[in-house]
């Protein structure tokens, strides 16, 4: 791995130790390590009670009859809830107010919660369950766009009153993105060479480990205490009150150890339902979903289809480029709508189109929920403009790399949106990178011992001692938003405490950052140590006590509650040297805290803290916005809708036997502009895990949904995630180009690379195979098929 | 029905077993050590390893009443007695190998396991000993990473001592 | 749910008389499964895991008796030089977790197609040791398996060995799966070559309801290896006769389309694993019998 240094001029002061750039030691990794750290599914109280969730067995029902008497009956049961007992709100949404917190009269995909169960045990409320008898009248399931968009389709959610209910062509369509500029027609006919392409991404799972889980506790005042693995507290809150028919400070969230989230956890799952069975009990309630249970708990990345027209001159300048790209949204919207504006806005990847032509809608359909995962929009769009750019190579006789280097975006391009790229955009220079990396040594499988299969495809299975096995090398690069767009409020809150206790300053963070194991909090330790010169940071637990730190998501922690934490400390610092000034013991020398002293310009002593302050604390709590940025054009899609942009490159090395279809990633080398490596350790393995994910889209993982919207692999049996024999060495440039927009320059590093490992591996693979691959994941079959280029 | 067993050196004893619980669910609710995770329950994981009678094993496949008996040590078990982490611990921490941890109890089981039956584990055994334990925020990287460090720190312990007899 | 612990084999026998539903239990790999995810209810679990004869093996010349516990790990180490397509479908067994608890006789009493034990059992050639208190009774491995997920033991009888004939040639074991580790088998392919009785035998998982053998392909390549005077000098097998062993062998499944991959898919890999393994075992046999340099010479 190289980090490439930042000029002079950028460097942060890291004289404290496990400070801004310092790979500083995660504040939870002891407890991690040992067993002690509480994740939700962790929790335990006294008298607490087991809730469990009836669902839906069809995708698309009427519930004609539900009689849950027998399941009252069952000893150990102490409550049962159906539709008919919410107190108050009925339905929830992190955009539209559209999923039932328990199906009424109508279920709209498979997986549905219908019913609620608290017991004594696990196994007392399963029991109970299946005492809960519905009487079902299945219905016509629309599940791709045609059928959803037939003129004669059920409407899955009549009476629409949603913001994007007015403008959309047919109900069934959650939302509709186009995004034009320039004269596509005329430069088409410019174009010396036009290729399209039709592209296929299959549904992707974020299968993060720890399930779906949490304990919710009555409290005396009426209201609820609840423990909770989520990506977003306040919006959870903010979904949970109205349902609850509680004021909002009587619901309390805090957030328990999250295993993993990856967009998995921004809807609600169980937190209301644990907590309407606590408050209906007044006993504390604890829900853990397993495996089978979570993959109908929560919502999947969009699988999509996509049409891409491409044009170029004869020397390798695009021309043009029009792209429909149609998400399946599944039976609720979710995040749909923020979804489709990343794909059209991101669609083209990061290039210099000067005429496009882009669409991008989601479809309400009885499949599985669909909302956010790991690159939200981008990453789908990335899998079919890089396949059409090594179309285009092809085409013209071209070097992939060096056809996508013609025509790459930088600093002062301008996007089809519109808006102007005012930061650096590194993406000949990452493409450079990965291509500049010495090759994998071939034949690695051939040891002094003989045949070491595990490094050949198929690995221990034992299916090929080399024969049929051919490599390929391809190249991918994309283009991802980090933080909210669109004009959305995008803010994160800090509260930050300065004192002197026992001769030593303290600093004391209070955020509500959702640590989902991404090291933010290592991140605000490591600022607050910088910015208040502190050694001492003491990190409360995040909850609904201190102001929204947003979402986890969008590549946004690090900039926008490292930047609200950065932004705090400043005014806490701006406070002691107003203190020390006021008070006589500085004068305007005084710049900065470092070591517990006030210091000037060159280090030199002015005060110690402990004399400033005395026994007095400093004690702040303040909001952090970014640039604000402007909706999208209803009809142009222009506008300077993104915050940031990042930025990452691969080169996959495969090989592949082609006679059996399998394949080995040997080698996925990345290159990534990170602005500034708050923590580089962190920001690699950021870089490393979101590229896995991209694997596991490239070759393993899809939910499978049959044609009668039911999933064929609910399970970690059959929804394979890649295994450490899976993954191969993964090389990684970071380069650091400082945003200067950005709290110490830095851009959001976690969904980028995951987004292009995707491509430089189906690219590496077509290298090996020849066959054209329209779709991921690659399976088997569409290598060896007798007509293979059709396959898919 | 009752379950005694040793977990980590002390006798424990749980009541009132449901006979199809796991041992899993009696280690994480009844006995009060969540160490080891309930990611997936179907063994496809390796979140609950644990040993049960020296072998490495999923805990949620053992069903509690086979456990009657046994000697068990989980996560929990692998620090020193006087709280100083053990050295796979310590390295798991230093490679940047913990992330949202969850997979972290399982992997250090497999890899103690590991380094006391090859010191010095070729890369590829690494990865064949580590085939069971899934994780998902790392990409594995900074966890062979980990996995070496230790190997590489125990192999300078052993020569400083041997140095210094 | 009642939990069954007997102490001894002939306790376990008289439990399973008394209460022939009662479901055997011994690593769990399978059946906790089952249990965890609340698709199986049995009455009562019948747990194994005391009889410590079940975890012992014997070996004589003509094999090895294999006890119906004896975990896959054991098969990968000290039991490898004597079973080796059995070991080499063992180390493909999930996770090393897996293989410290997982069985032979587990994946016979769960009689799954895709029972990666099955197709080297086949090929080895082997007898099940079936037992009741009524007696003891050797069922033939290729006659145990009657339907998906079902096999020949009689309610009352439990598995108490598996008796396993000793490898005198090269055994080879292939299985597809997408994935390197920790994968249920797409389908799989085991082979072993008999030199002594100028025999070879084949076994084929998750490819038709039952793992079975490929008794046309088998027929054939012996006919061929026979006829063409293989076995005396050693010389290859020609190409057209290996391509036509592999169509028999693929012609022999019945798989079907799920979704861990396609009929046609499956029927093409093992056209694929069975030209392999034949090339990997008829090459380790002429090398290992010096005969390849004859061959070569020739």
């Amino acid at each position: 791995m190289g980090i490439t240094p930042a000029p002079d001029a950028l460097r942060q002061d890291t004289a404290a130790p496990g400070g801004v750039g310092a790979s500083a030691e995660r504040p939870d990794a002891v407890g991690k390590v040992t067993g002690a750290f509480a994740y939700s599914s962790d929790l335990w109280h006294e008298d607490m009670l087991w809730g469990h969730t009836l669902r839906s067995p069809h995708p698309h029902a009427r519930i004609t009859g539900l009689d849950v008497s027998a399941a009252l009956a069952v000893p150990g049961v102490h409550a049962v809830l159906t539709h008919e007992d919410l107190p108050a709100a009925t339905h929830y949404g992190l955009e539209f107010t559209d999923q039932p917190v328990l199906a009424r009269d109508i279920v709209r995909h498979e997986g549905e919660p219908v019913a609620l169960v608290a017991a004594d045990h696990p196994e007392t409320a399963r029991r109970a369950a299946d005492r809960i008898r519905v009487s079902w009248q299945e219905l016509p399931a629309v599940l791709d766009e045609a059928s959803a968009t037939a003129r004669d389709a059920p409407v899955l959610h009549p009476g629409r009153t949603d913001h994007h209910a007015a403008h959309v062509p047919h109900p069934n369509i959650v939302h509709r993105q186009p995004v034009v500029r320039g004269d596509v027609a005329r430069a088409a006919a410019g174009a010396d060479v036009i290729v399209s392409g039709a592209y296929e991404v299959g549904m992707q799972d974020q299968a993060f480990l720890g399930p779906e889980s949490g304990l919710a506790v009555p409290a005396e005042d009426g209201g609820i205490d609840l423990h909770i693995a989520t990506q977003w507290l306040h919006v959870d809150h903010r979904q949970l009150a109205p349902v609850l028919g509680l004021p909002p400070e009587r619901v309390r969230l805090t957030l328990a150890g999250v295993g993993g989230a990856f967009g998995a956890r921004e809807d609600l799952s169980m937190q209301a339902h644990a907590c309407l069975l606590a408050l209906r009990t007044g006993r504390p309630v604890k829900m853990v979903y397993n495996r089978y249970e979570s993959f109908f708990g929560h919502v999947h990345r969009h699988p999509a289809r996509l049409t891409y027209e491409h044009g170029a001159t004869r020397d390798g300048k695009l021309t043009h480029v029009k792209a429909r790209i149609v998400l399946d949204g599944g039976a609720y919207a979710s995040s749909s709508p923020a979804v489709v504006g990343n794909a059209a806005s991101l669609g083209l990847g990061p290039y210099e189109v000067p005429h496009s032509d882009v669409e991008a809608i989601a479809l309400y359909t009885n499949n599985p929920p669909c909302g956010a995962m790991r690159g939200f929009g981008a990453v789908q769009a990335c899998f079919a403009y890089e396949a059409q750019m090594d179309k285009l190579a092809a085409a013209l006789g071209m070097d992939p790399v060096e056809l996508r280097q013609r025509n790459t975006m930088s600093q002062g391009s301008t996007m089809p949106t519109g808006q102007v790229v005012d930061a650096p955009a590194p993406v000949a220079e990452l493409l450079r990178l990965v291509r500049a990396r010495p090759l994998p040594p071939a034949r690695q499988w051939e040891t002094p011992d003989g045949t070491d299969v595990r490094a050949l495809p198929g690995g221990l299975s034992n299916t090929t001692h080399g024969e049929g096995v051919v490599r390929g090398v391809g190249y991918a690069v994309g283009i991802k938003n980090v933080g909210f767009s669109e004009g959305f409020d995008d803010y994160s809150t800090a509260r930050v405490r300065l004192e002197v206790t026992g001769g030593e300053p303290v600093a004391t963070v209070h955020t509500a950052m959702a640590e989902v194991g991404q090291g933010g909090v290592t991140v605000h330790a490591q600022i607050a140590r910088t910015e208040l010169g502190v050694t001492r940071v003491a990190l409360l637990p995040a909850d609904t006590r201190v102001g929204s730190a947003g979402s986890t998501s969008a590549s946004r922690q690090t900039y926008m509650t490292g930047g609200a934490v950065k932004n705090t400390c400043e005014a806490v610092r701006a406070e002691v040297l107003r203190l020390g000034r006021e008070r006589g013991l500085l004068d305007t020398r005084a710049e900065r805290l470092a070591g517990g002293k006030v210091v000037g310009r060159d280090g030199e002593v002015l005060a110690a803290l402990a004399d400033i302050l005395g026994g007095e604390a400093i004690d702040l709590e303040l909001e952090f916005r970014h640039r604000p940025t402007q909706p999208f054009d209803r009809v142009t899609g222009q506008g300077a809708g993104h915050v940031q942009y990042s930025f990452c490159a691969h080169r996959a090395v495969v090989e592949v036997d082609t006679e059996l279809g399998l394949v080995k990633v040997v080698e996925l080398a990345a290159a990534q502009d990170v602005g500034k490596a708050v923590n580089p350790q962190a920001v690699v393995g950021q870089i490393h895990g979101g590229a896995v994910q991209g694997l596991g889209l490239a070759v393993l993982e899809e939910i499978v949904v049959g044609d009668d919207g039911r999933v064929r692999n609910p399970s970690f049996t059959d929804y394979l995630i890649p295994t450490v024999l899976d993954t191969p060495d993964m090389p990684v440039d970071v380069l650091e180009l400082a945003d200067e927009h950005a709290p110490y320059g830095l851009r959001g590093v976690g969904e980028a690379p995951t987004l292009s490992a995707t491509p430089a591996i189906v690219a590496a693979i077509r290298r090996a195979t020849g066959r054209a691959l329209h779709r991921v994941p690659v399976r088997p079959e569409h290598l060896t098929a007798p007509d293979g280029s059709r396959a898919g | 029905m009752r379950v005694n067993l040793t977990v980590n050196g002390r006798p424990r004893t749980a009541d009132d077993v449901w006979p199809g619980e796991s041992l899993l669910y009696v280690l994480r609710e009844r006995l009060g050590l969540p160490g080891a995770k309930n990611a997936c329950e179907q063994g496809e994981c390796g979140s609950c390893t644990i040993r049960l009678d020296g072998d490495l094993v999923c805990a949620c496949l053992v069903a509690a009443g086979s456990a009657e008996g046994a000697e068990v040590t989980t996560v929990e078990g692998l620090a020193e007695e006087d709280a100083r982490l053990a050295p796979v611990q310590r390295a798991f921490i230093d490679a940047g190998a913990v992330q949202c941890g969850f997979c972290t109890p399982g992997l250090l089981m497999a890899t103690d396991e590991l380094l006391a039956r090859d010191p010095h584990p070729a890369d590829a055994d690494i990865r064949e000993a580590l085939s069971g334990n899934l994780c998902r925020c790392t990409g594995y990287e900074s966890i062979l990473g980990a996995v070496r460090l230790a190997a590489e720190r125990a192999a300078a312990d052993r020569a400083a001592a041997e140095g210094g007899a | 749910m009642d939990f069954l612990r007997p102490a001894g084999w002939q306790e376990a026998l008289a439990a399973k008389a008394a209460h022939p539903d009662a479901v055997p239990l011994a690593g769990g790999t399978d059946l906790m499964v089952e249990l965890n995810f609340d698709r199986r209810r049995p009455e009562r679990l019948l747990d194994l895991g005391r009889i410590r004869e079940l975890y012992e093996w014997e070996t004589s010349p003509d094999g090895v008796r294999l006890g119906a516990s004896v975990p896959f790990r054991d098969l990968v180490g000290p039991l490898r030089a004597r079973l080796p397509g059995l070991a080499r479908a063992a180390h493909t067994v999930g996770s090393p977790q897996i293989r410290n608890r997982g069985s032979v006789g587990g994946n016979l009493g769960t009689a799954s197609p895709a029972g990666d034990a099955h197709p080297a059992l086949l090929a080895a050639g082997a007898r099940v040791e079936a037992a009741s208190l009524r007696g003891t009774r050797m069922i033939r491995v290729e006659d145990f398996f009657t339907g998906p997920k079902r096999n020949a033991l009689a309610p009352d009888e439990l598995i108490r060995a598996v008796h396993v004939d000793a490898a005198r040639g090269p055994q080879e074991f292939a299985k597809v799966g997408t994935r390197n580790a920790m994968v249920i088998a797409v389908c799989a392919f085991a082979l072993a070559l008999h030199p002594h009785a100028r025999t070879i035998r084949t076994g084929i998982g998750s490819a038709a309801p039952t793992p079975l053998r490929a008794r046309e392909a088998e027929d054939f390549l012996t006919g061929v290896l026979d006829e063409g005077g293989h076995w005396e000098h050693g010389r290859p097998v020609p190409p057209a006769a290996a391509r036509r062993f592999a169509e028999l062998a693929a012609a022999a499944c019945a798989p079907l389309d799920d979704v861990r991959g396609s009929a046609a898919y499956r029927r093409h890999a093992i056209k694929v694993l069975a030209r392999r393994t034949l090339h990997w075992t008829w090459t380790a046999h002429t090398s290992r019998t010096g005969r390849e340099g004859e061959a070569s010479c020739a």
